[in-house]
């Protein structure tokens, strides 16, 4: 079982991103994706900047990819997918399949990210042979549904041409909109956002008339309320998924990594915060905390 | 330009014909459909019998199997497929890359779009599906007029719009926040904030609360109109203040910006409601079907007429309406 860090999903400032990703060099990470996923306007740090930290992350032994982004609407956001794709050094992490299409016409191999509608054996058959060499379900599924894909014969027979990644750890992306929701929370149009979401580098949470943490905006992007923490799942993810990923917080990503390392095989089971869910994997609605 | 409108019943699709429907959109009574709500949608049968009707009138029938397969029970959207192709339908809305090879391969000469719920908002997606032959692309409604403009410059497909009806904020087909609250979603339940998980609570007071699988969507005063819990259109607290924190209880109305669809090429503008009744389609069919004529009579003096915005405001959530993403400012 590996383990990766998913793109940073907020907007942090430049020296923050930096020294995250140093702390990552040094780390028992096996996988690092990067780059700006959820919205164009935020160029705290540019292509180059990221190539530079992924020469650096490879450097230090790790497998690194450039995550890309989700929601394409301008075709300037289009040409800047392309140096992502033609860069030729580093695998891609497609979360539009207008991102595969690029990749696809080049015959280079991708990583399908969650945002790929990928459901059922006949579409992850299809994305192989369109060159996908890494799966990242789609979070709203559970072990059961990957478990059920994953025994077909259609997927049996190539099963071990594909890595399988499950986000496994931090606020899940939910939902993306042609809205700012960061921006309207601060009365702003999105067009004069100023971007305000570098102040919110947890994102800002939402929550329901009654104090319940429904969700957490984050620009463009709406996530889960609750963190997703699938730790204590660990030892039900075996002969099912090759790699486990972390989404960067703010605070203590490293240290629920090695917490991750040492409950890979169940002998260090954590004690959930309130705000943790784990019911995706097990079925049940996202939010939902269940204690094993 | 074509005018699409949406049947859940035979009575529907009758009136959306009556009243000058180019063509009617339905689906079939499963999980195949992104309307999957009880006692909607027409059987093996009915589908037959609707095709027949709509031909007799020398118009349209689309069908649209716009969910995601499962993994255990890929058959039901197979069969879904075929029965719409026997059944003699003329277009396919499909979103599922499996459907769409499977039909690309088994029906090579069926028409196939490309429904909303695959989520293809820009030039190189577009260009993605192309590789399953599709002829036309149904937009999500997350886009500006400008980005629609440049799409429908830099692509070869018939585009397709959202016109009317409710609206949905978050780009189709990736959106979960119906399953993280409920465990079910448009993509594996085919429908968004189940009618099955709401329950209204009359408070001491007046109030009125609605839920979503015991979440707090909404409170609503004694004098205020009470909404469907559609998660995305609740009031939340966000810093200090509770409001409709991602969107207000809103139809989308594009009437005012009809002359520029029709002059930038777009193929088609479809009415969202197949959940609907067949009165509502028939005041809406009427109302975009003299809209339409109007247009492309003398699209230059277009003007919307009054008693179009007061009929379509009427049937409109919240009795309100707006451009959504096709107007800058909303984003």
């Amino acid at each position: 079982m590996k383990f990766a860090l998913g793109a940073i999903q907020y907007f942090w400032p430049r020296d923050v991103v930096k020294n995250f990703y140093q702390q990552a060099a040094e780390s028992s990470v096996d996988i690092v994706y990067l780059g700006e996923t959820v919205c164009s306007k935020r160029r705290e740090l540019k292509f180059d900047d990221y190539l530079e930290i992924a020469h650096m992350l490879r450097e230090a032994g790790k497998q690194v990819c450039l995550s890309t982004m989700t929601l394409l609407e301008a075709p300037s956001e289009l040409r800047e997918l392309r140096r992502y794709c033609d860069q030729g050094e580093f695998i891609v992490e497609a979360n539009d399949v207008g991102a595969i299409a690029y990749l696809q016409e080049q015959k280079l191999p991708f990583v399908a990210g969650a945002a790929i509608n990928c459901y059922n054996q006949y579409t992850l058959r299809q994305l192989m042979s369109m060159g996908m060499s890494r799966w990242v379900m789609p979070v709203e599924l559970s072990r059961e549904w990957l478990a059920q894909l994953l025994q077909q014969p259609l997927v049996k027979d190539v099963r071990d041409c594909i890595d399988v990644e499950v986000f496994a750890f931090g606020h899940m992306p939910l939902a993306w909109s042609g809205r700012c929701f960061t921006a309207r929370s601060e009365n702003r149009p999105k067009d004069q956002c100023e971007l305000v979401c570098i102040q919110y580098p947890e994102g800002r949470p939402v929550t329901s008339q009654e104090g319940q943490q429904v969700f957490v905006l984050n620009g463009i992007q709406t996530q889960s309320g609750s963190r997703y923490n699938l730790i204590n799942q660990l030892p039900s993810m075996h002969g099912l998924v090759d790699v486990v990923r972390l989404s960067p917080q703010l605070m203590g990503t490293f240290e629920w990594l090695e917490k991750f390392r040492a409950n890979e095989h169940g002998q260090a089971p954590q004690t959930l915060d309130k705000n943790d869910s784990n019911g995706y994997w097990l079925a049940l609605a996202g939010l939902v905390q269940q204690l094993d | 330009m074509e005018l699409l409108c949406p049947a859940g019943s035979m009575p529907a699709l009758k009136a959306a014909i009556e009243e000058g429907a180019d063509a009617v959109y339905v689906g079939l009574k499963d999980e195949t459909n992104a309307r999957h709500f009880a006692g909607l949608n027409l059987d093996d049968a009915s589908l037959r019998d609707a095709v027949r009707y709509v031909h007799q009138h020398q118009r349209k029938l689309h069908v649209a199997i716009n969910t995601f397969a499962h993994a255990d029970n890929f058959k039901v959207w197979q069969n879904a497929v075929d029965i719409a192709v026997r059944a003699g339908a003329d277009v396919l809305i499909l979103a599922d890359i499996a459907m769409l090879a499977y039909t690309a391969e088994r029906y090579p000469e069926v028409e196939v779009h490309l429904s909303v719920q695959a989520s293809a908002t820009n030039a190189a997606a577009i260009e993605f599906y192309q590789q399953f032959g599709v002829k036309r692309v149904v937009l999500p409604r997350v886009l500006s007029m400008n980005q629609v403009r440049s799409l429908v410059r830099s692509t070869s497909v018939d585009l397709e719009v959202f016109a009317f009806g409710s609206l949905c904020i978050m780009a189709e087909g990736r959106c979960y926040l119906s399953s993280y609250l409920t465990g079910e979603s448009p993509n594996t339940a085919g429908a968004c904030s189940p009618a099955k998980f709401v329950r209204w609570d009359e408070r001491a007071d007046g109030s009125l609360e609605s839920r979503l699988n015991n979440i707090l969507i909404d409170r609503f005063a004694a004098n205020e109109t009470a909404g469907y819990p559609t998660l995305c259109k609740g009031r939340f607290q966000v810093g200090n203040d509770t409001y409709h924190a991602l969107e207000e209880p809103t139809s989308l109305n594009t009437l005012s910006l009809l002359p520029e669809l029709y002059q930038e090429g777009i193929a088609s503008l479809k009415i969202e409601g197949r959940q609907r009744s067949p009165a509502y389609v028939s005041q809406i069919t009427r109302v975009w079907r003299q809209a339409i004529d109007a247009v492309m009579a003398d699209a230059d003096r277009f003007q919307v007429q009054q008693e179009w915005d007061l009929v379509l405001a009427n049937l409109s959530e919240g009795n309100q309406t707006t451009l959504g993403a096709y107007h800058r400012k909303w984003k």
